[in-house]
């Protein structure tokens, strides 16, 4: 197959390994220019209703919404949304009448192929994206919310935060091993830019919005 | 294929002789950078953003020394094993030896225009290492044995049709079908089983942060993430200029980024890979390849501040009506215009021509890159560095001979009006580059001059 021209620099002698790091450290503290400082970044918030404005954001990713008042309420939504036979998993205790609990990570996570629906909870929703932050200890499998053909995240109400300013203001002081905004099932517009779902990952995606 | 035709104009001759296909793929395009007006119209803050993201830019190549060795501690410090690559080969050499020490022969790569830029996928399969791009767009692509033709949809110049054509010989789907629906659930069928079975990923890298150690890739189809979660061994290649100081300065990218590449507010998946996963290993590539001395370069070290949005190519009127290929390298465009005559003046010193110079891709820079002063700096350093065409330096000496001399100049001017009334084929024919896809314009009958002379 003929590609692209390859473009190695041509002056830099060609190394076996190790040299490479010295070098290009070295090169480049002498390139680089001086000093410039950072911005200091403070952004207006506007005073708007962020549940609607989330709510409005969510729609247009095609994600189903519903606000609700407790897990009782998720339940009986989610019952008349699945069929008996599909596999449904969640990682949120209060849903395991609904839905396989997953407590910890005891198989391959390659066995969730077959996975119908994943229930999951969110930290935190953004309402100028509709984009929500989930970490790996909150979904047990880092591949869960990208394997399940059906995903449904539960934001708690109280936790929407107008912008990715405050977003990542919150996430600061927190820790963990994989972190990933999501905004909405898996999507590609590759064949001229006719929008599909369901790319890779979720075909579709509810949100819960709770209290 | 392009390769061999490493000249622009006459690149996009083939490109050009589809009109319907010029005219859909111009169009598309188009749409999709007003698509970019509407989303940052909603944001008030919009411009102060952009200078936000320029000043941080500016802070990250002045400091990147001190930023890469935080990083790597960092990184280290999360348990991820660093490389530093000084140029392509050292990159692909890296990555084939990861996997070799693994035993593993079959790869898959989410989009990383770095593995482009150094010809990865050719040096894997000459080394029997099978990839397979997860990307839908690069999937096709790579089905049709082409290089993406744009950074952000590497499939633009397809048509569905020929898209199901490939799908058809490739994947098994029903010969003549072309919904883009159809197509897609059959590349997601075949793509999954590729995900489930490959021990080893591939990712590029969006931003990574000094202050922390994490990479962030952002995906909408979640390709990178299905890669990554379920294999062995994670690779993520990355360009030296990928750094951001902190954190919270994923806030001010990734509200600029996603906006400006196709009008989203943000994609769908934003991914911080920080820890591997138990009995997972994680790489990094920390890849050099001429970055180090274009950051030397006063005029021209502003274009190493791009987060590969794509917003100067869909905005581009050359771009635009000539399609990615005639650029002839894996970032097309004004960017690449300006980006790959640093790494081989020679080779690229027809694309800083490839502009109108109207300014529009330094307009609508989230980082705001100076791209088409750049665009015009570069022709001046190509044309003194003796690499402008001969036709073009023997036109240039033949004009400022003739804008030197006033006589000359008016009878240039009535020559040029009467062979344009009365001989229009002198100019108007294959030979003059500026006449494709053109008509000529009518010739008025005096000059100002002339007209001044009588009617002032």
């Amino acid at each position: 197959m003929s590609q692209y021209q390859n473009n190695s620099y041509a002056s830099i002698p060609p190394l076996g390994g190790g040299g490479a790091r010295e070098q290009i450290l070295a090169q480049v503290k002498q390139n680089q220019p001086a000093q410039r400082l950072l911005p200091v970044v403070d952004v207006l918030i506007e005073d708007k209703n962020w549940v609607d404005e989330l709510t409005a954001k969510l729609e247009i990713l095609h994600v189903a919404v519903f606000k609700v008042a407790s897990y009782e309420e998720i339940a009986t939504i989610l019952q008349n949304e699945s069929k008996a036979a599909d596999r449904v998993v969640t990682t949120i205790p209060q849903l395991a009448n609904v839905a396989t609990l997953i407590e910890s990570a005891q198989e391959d996570a390659h066995n969730l192929e077959n996975v119908e629906l994943a229930i999951i909870p969110a930290h935190f929703a953004v309402a100028e994206n509709g984009a929500v932050w989930i970490t790996e200890d909150i979904i047990t499998y880092r591949v869960l919310p990208f394997i399940a053909q059906q995903l449904a995240v539960v934001i708690p109400r109280e936790h929407i935060v107008p912008n990715m300013h405050i977003g990542y203001d919150r996430i600061a002081n927190t820790t963990y091993d994989f972190g990933v905004f999501i905004a909405g099932p898996s999507k590609t517009a590759d064949i001229e830019q006719s929008l599909v779902l369901g790319a890779h990952g979720p075909k579709g995606m509810m949100a819960f919005i709770l209290g | 294929m392009h390769s061999s035709v490493t000249n622009h104009a006459d690149a996009s001759i083939e490109f050009n002789n589809d009109e319907p296909r010029v005219n859909w793929h111009d169009k598309t395009l188009w749409f999709i950078r007003e698509k970019r007006d509407k989303a940052s119209h909603g944001i008030a803050e919009w411009e102060q953003l952009r200078e936000y993201a320029s000043q941080i830019k500016n802070n990250v190549l002045s400091n990147l020394s001190d930023y890469l060795l935080a990083f790597e501690a960092k990184a280290k410090e999360n348990g991820v094993i660093i490389h530093w690559a000084a140029d392509a080969a050292e990159h692909n050499q890296i990555v084939h030896s990861i996997l070799q020490k693994h035993d593993i022969n079959r790869m898959v790569k989410s989009k990383s225009m770095l593995t482009e830029e150094c010809g990865l996928n050719e040096y894997l399969e000459h080394n029997g290492v099978e990839v397979i791009d997860t990307d839908l767009g690069e999937r096709i692509v790579q089905l049709a044995g082409e290089p993406p033709s744009h950074i952000v949809l590497p499939c633009i110049h397809k048509k569905k049709e020929e898209i199901g054509e490939l799908f058809h010989e490739h994947l098994g789907t029903e010969k003549g079908a072309s919904d883009p629906q159809y197509l897609t659930a059959a590349a997601r069928t075949h793509l999954r089983e590729t995900f489930l079975t490959r021990r080893a990923a591939l990712t590029g890298v969006n931003f990574a942060v000094a202050e922390t150690g994490e990479f962030v890739v952002c995906t909408n189809e979640g390709n990178a993430d299905m890669g990554a979660h379920l294999a062995d061994v994670h690779i993520a290649s990355m360009g030296i200029e990928k750094l951001i100081p902190e954190q919270k300065h994923l806030g001010v990218f990734l509200r600029l980024l996603a906006r400006s590449a196709t009008g989203q507010p943000i994609t769908t998946y934003s991914s911080h890979f920080k820890t591997p996963q138990p009995h997972q290993e994680v790489h990094i590539v920390l890849v050099d390849n001429g970055r180090s001395i274009h950051l030397g370069k006063e005029d021209f070290r502003n274009a190493l501040k791009c987060i590969r949005c794509g917003a100067c190519m869909n905005t581009c009127p050359v771009y635009r009506r000539s399609g990615g290929h005639s650029y002839h390298n894996a970032v097309a465009g004004p960017i690449g215009s300006i980006l790959t005559p640093n790494m081989d003046m020679k080779k690229n010193a027809d694309l800083p021509f490839a502009s109108t110079l109207c300014g529009s891709c330094s307009n609508v820079c989230p980082v705001k890159i100076d791209i088409h002063d750049q665009l015009y700096k570069w022709r001046q350093v190509i044309v003194k560095e003796g690499y402008a065409p001969a036709a073009k330096t023997a036109s240039m000496n033949a004009m400022s001979y003739v804008l030197s001399s006033p006589k000359l100049y008016d009878f240039a001017g009535k020559a040029g009006r009467w062979v344009i009334k009365n001989a229009p084929f002198l100019v108007g024919n294959k030979l003059n580059p500026w006449f494709k896809e053109r008509e000529m314009p009518a010739a008025p009958k005096q000059s100002f001059k002339e007209w001044y002379k009588e009617n002032r």
